[in-house]
């Protein structure tokens, strides 16, 4: 069966497409769909509207999921606009931001290492943090201006400080296990 | 609401007539069923006024199984039929049964290919045949207790259990003839029987050692809506452990090398076990026990020592601790109650570091032991839709991530960890060969970066993908985690327009086909009761989807269908009503599927109606108010959900 839900997850949620919404209204409102959509509500009525239940309670975890995550919500921003972040011809990234992300990653390396590795990974955190929230300033500002290319940038960017802050999880983990 | 209505066929003629359904905390040492009584949820007791229903099934030739105290009463003096822990064995294959202790006391048919099975004179019996055992004890209780069928049970499982443990769960379940309303995470069970209650919002965590495994689950509550924001454990740590622990202790303390009878192991761990109990209220604890007239042990076990021998294992729960602190991106301080499940949970060691842990004394106010069977209990009165105007709602987690081998053995993973379940993902591959007809597709579960080092789900192919060059090709594999966690995965070749698509099934899960075999096999070997009960079911079954087909039709169907569809569907209605009435259960069964493919089309329109309005933003209640009365001014209802809409929001945040 189709179920023809639309493909603009803020109108699911009656947001305005924007990267700045409020957190409280998207929670509210996913918790009023599930408790309409949910599996639970359809325990024992016929298999055609369990399974219908399934995937509209599916799509709207998928969308809530996407818009609750900051880069998430930008990248699916970007993907409305029409604009991919996966095109291979375009790699290029700034010199500066690189170097940078070659630091981190050293300073990553040699955590496990420093006197204190937990201080060391908490920095490393912290820096990421800041650069993360500036990040998320960043593409509200280009995407109100409706600016792809400078938004497109800023997602590529904030990919690789989620990517290092995951690493830096699992430095941590690592550490405690030990 | 109409969609609710349908699920709940006898409402209008009988309103205070109660769906009968349990909960069942099925556990590695001890089971429980529990029920909403007179508003309340309490633990039945069976007919020798136990409770807790020791997860033991004695197994003897040419007689029926015998499941709980009385099976206990058998390990000692014939320890190989007298099977117990089989909690242990759900969902895992012949080298895991090998690694795991159960080894040592068991003899076990390990073939390639097939459940392994415990030997037993009445046959071989897998971990499935065992707790469906169990599980059938349990409902006769109930059905004795409560005085009529169930309609279904929510059964616990650790929220740490992978898809295959899941499975076999709900394997034995079916064997047993219960229907599953839900498969519960234990631990959220747990928070359902306290949390209610209270009604505070926060977020709170379950820490539950039980008989054989351990969990630990944050979750968050916000006005009945319970998320699930991590869950991490280990299936393989609990009491059990400790037990064991002591009783090598015992052994070393008394020089005793090696005890090859089984029936003498059996009563050592359990002298070590009444230790541990007593060492809960006790700072020692004397023992003397003889086995076979030459071997003796004697001594005293102090609470220092006991601490010592069990701290090791109990270390093993807070590394889980710390990381689903670190996945839900909380700190301790952010932990609003830390909630304690499990009868491990009385060692008084655990209580003392877990409060240490989380820095605040932990909750113990309801019995530990059954605390996942009254939560359980909770949830299963509301899906048997005994509540409709329940806000109860939980929002599961998958507790571990899926994924797909690619080149070169590394996992890619498509569903993470802790994502909110149902969910449903696709992803793109693509041939990598020209005139590549066929792709091997490898589904595995566990956080490890190699496919090695993760827990194989299934293997299948995707076969007659049309010839083309490399990369030409498009296969989207999708994968569907349900609000049980149980996974279904489909892959389908899009780019010629030929589709060619199929479902698996976890590997050690069992087929429809085979629990099919199996169920035969069980009603071949009982009597004539068993067959009665399969009539019983189906025809139950069938007047289910009269009941919710007719009360669809009478709802909207002129609305969404023609007069010659709606002449089709009431055909078919008719004749599944004649089935109905007749001894055949298969022709039933034919009938429901026929009705199901013959309406689905009212149904999708239904649906997608419903959606429709849905997506226009009409606030849910009116929504649903529109729905049952249809054919109502829809102009006038829009109009007054927008108005209504604003006051929903306001009364919500």
């Amino acid at each position: 069966m189709q179920v023809d839900f639309s493909n603009n997850y803020f109108e699911l949620f009656e947001l305005p497409i924007a990267f700045d919404i409020p957190e409280e209204q998207l929670s509210t409102r996913f918790r009023s769909l599930q408790r309409f959509l949910h599996p639970d509500k359809f325990a024992s009525a016929a298999d055609a509207e369990r399974r219908w239940s399934m995937q509209a309670a599916s799509f709207v975890n998928e969308a809530y999921q996407t818009l609750s995550k900051p880069l998430k919500r930008a990248s699916y921003i970007l993907s409305l606009n029409g604009i991919s972040l996966d095109e291979e011809t375009d790699t290029q990234m700034s010199p500066m931001f690189l170097m940078e992300q070659m630091e981190l990653r050293e300073a990553l390396g040699d955590a496990p290492e420093a006197a204190d590795p937990h201080a060391a990974l908490d920095k490393i955190r912290s820096q990421l943090q800041a650069g993360t929230r500036s990040s998320a300033e960043e593409f509200a500002v280009a995407a109100t201006k409706e600016n792809w290319p400078d938004a497109r940038t800023v997602v590529r960017q904030w990919q690789f400080l989620e990517k290092l802050t995951s690493e830096v999880r699992t430095q941590e983990a690592r550490l405690d296990d030990a | 609401m109409a969609l609710l209505q349908i699920s709940e066929p006898g409402q209008s003629q009988a309103p205070h007539q109660r769906r009968l359904a349990v909960g069942i905390d099925l556990g590695t040492t001890n089971s429980l069923v529990a029920s909403v009584m007179n508003g309340s949820a309490t633990v039945l007791k069976d007919e020798q006024d136990q409770w807790s229903i020791p997860s033991v099934v004695y197994y003897a030739a040419g007689k029926a199984s015998v499941v709980g105290k009385n099976a206990q009463e058998n390990a000692a003096t014939d320890p190989y039929n007298t099977v117990r822990s089989a909690k242990r064995l759900m969902g895992k294959d012949a080298q895991d049964v090998s690694d795991s202790w159960l080894a040592d006391h068991y003899q076990f048919e390990l073939e390639s290919g097939s459940l392994p099975s415990f030997k037993t004179t009445a046959g071989n019996k897998t971990a499935i045949d065992v707790s469906a055992d169990i599980l059938s004890k349990l409902r006769s209780t109930a059905e004795q207790t409560l005085g009529g069928d169930l309609v279904g049970a929510v059964i616990t499982v650790p929220a740490y259990f992978d898809d295959a443990q899941r499975q076999a769960t709900k394997d034995a379940a079916a064997l047993s003839g219960i229907h599953v309303l839900r498969l519960l995470n234990e631990p959220t069970a747990a928070a359902l029987a306290y949390g209610l209650d209270s009604g505070n919002d926060g977020v709170v965590a379950i820490y539950d050692l039980g008989g054989g495994t351990f969990d630990i689950s944050l979750l968050k509550m916000h006005r009945g809506v319970f998320e699930v924001l991590a869950t991490a454990g280990n299936t393989s740590l609990g009491g059990d452990d400790f037990d064991n622990a002591v009783a090598d202790w015992i052994q070393t303390e008394a020089s005793v090398t090696e005890l090859s009878d089984q029936g003498a192991k059996r009563q050592l761990l359990g002298l070590a076990r009444s230790l541990k109990e007593t060492l809960s209220s006790q700072s020692s604890a004397p023992y003397s026990l003889a086995i076979n007239d030459n071997i003796k042990f004697e001594g005293e076990l102090s609470i220092e020592v006991f601490n010592t021998i069990i701290e090791p294992m109990f270390k093993d729960t807070l590394a889980p601790c710390r990381q689903v602190l670190r996945d839900a991106e909380i700190s301790k301080a952010d932990v609003q109650a830390v909630v304690m499940v499990g009868g491990s949970t009385r060692v008084p060691l655990v209580r003392e570091k877990v409060s240490e842990f989380f820095d605040q004394p932990v909750l113990t106010d309801i019995d530990p032991d059954q605390v996942v069977a009254v939560g359980a209990a909770i949830q299963a009165d509301v899906l048997a839709g005994n509540k409709p105007d329940s806000d109860l709602l939980l929002l599961d987690v998958i507790p571990l991530s899926l994924g797909l081998e690619t080149m070169g053995g590394l996992v890619e993973k498509i569903v993470p960890r802790n994502t909110t379940i149902p969910i449903a993902r696709a992803q793109e591959f693509t041939t990598y060969k020209d005139g590549q007809t066929a792709m091997a597709l490898h589904v595995v579960q566990g956080e490890r970066e190699l496919v090695a080092d993760s827990r194989s789900l299934a293997r299948f192919e995707l076969r007659d993908i049309p010839a083309r060059t490399a990369g030409a090709c498009r296969i989207q594999v999708l994968f569907q985690v349900d609000a049980d966690g149980l996974l279904t995965v489909s892959a389908l070749e899009k780019e010629s327009g030929v589709l060619a698509s199929i479902d698996v099934k976890p590997s050690y899960g069992l087929s429809d086909g085979e629990i099919e075999k199996m169920l035969r096999a069980s009603m071949e070997n009982a009597s004539e009761d068993v067959q009665k009960r399969a009539l019983a079911e189906q025809q139950m079954e069938g007047g289910r989807v009269v009941e919710a087909i007719n009360s669809a039709l009478n709802a909207d169907g002129d609305e969404h269908l023609s007069i010659d569809e709606r002449a089709q569907v009431d055909a078919l209605v008719d004749s599944l009503k004649q089935s109905i009435e007749g001894t055949d259960s298969d022709a039933i069964k034919q009938a429901v599927e026929k009705l199901e493919a013959g309406s689905a089309l009212f149904v999708e329109r239904r649906m997608n109606a419903s959606v429709k309005q849905l997506m226009a933003g009409q606030e849910l209640s009116e929504l649903e108010r529109t729905l049952v009365t249809s054919g109502a001014d829809s102009d006038a209802d829009v109009s007054k959900a927008q108005n209504s809409t604003v006051s929903n929001t306001e009364s919500d945040s």
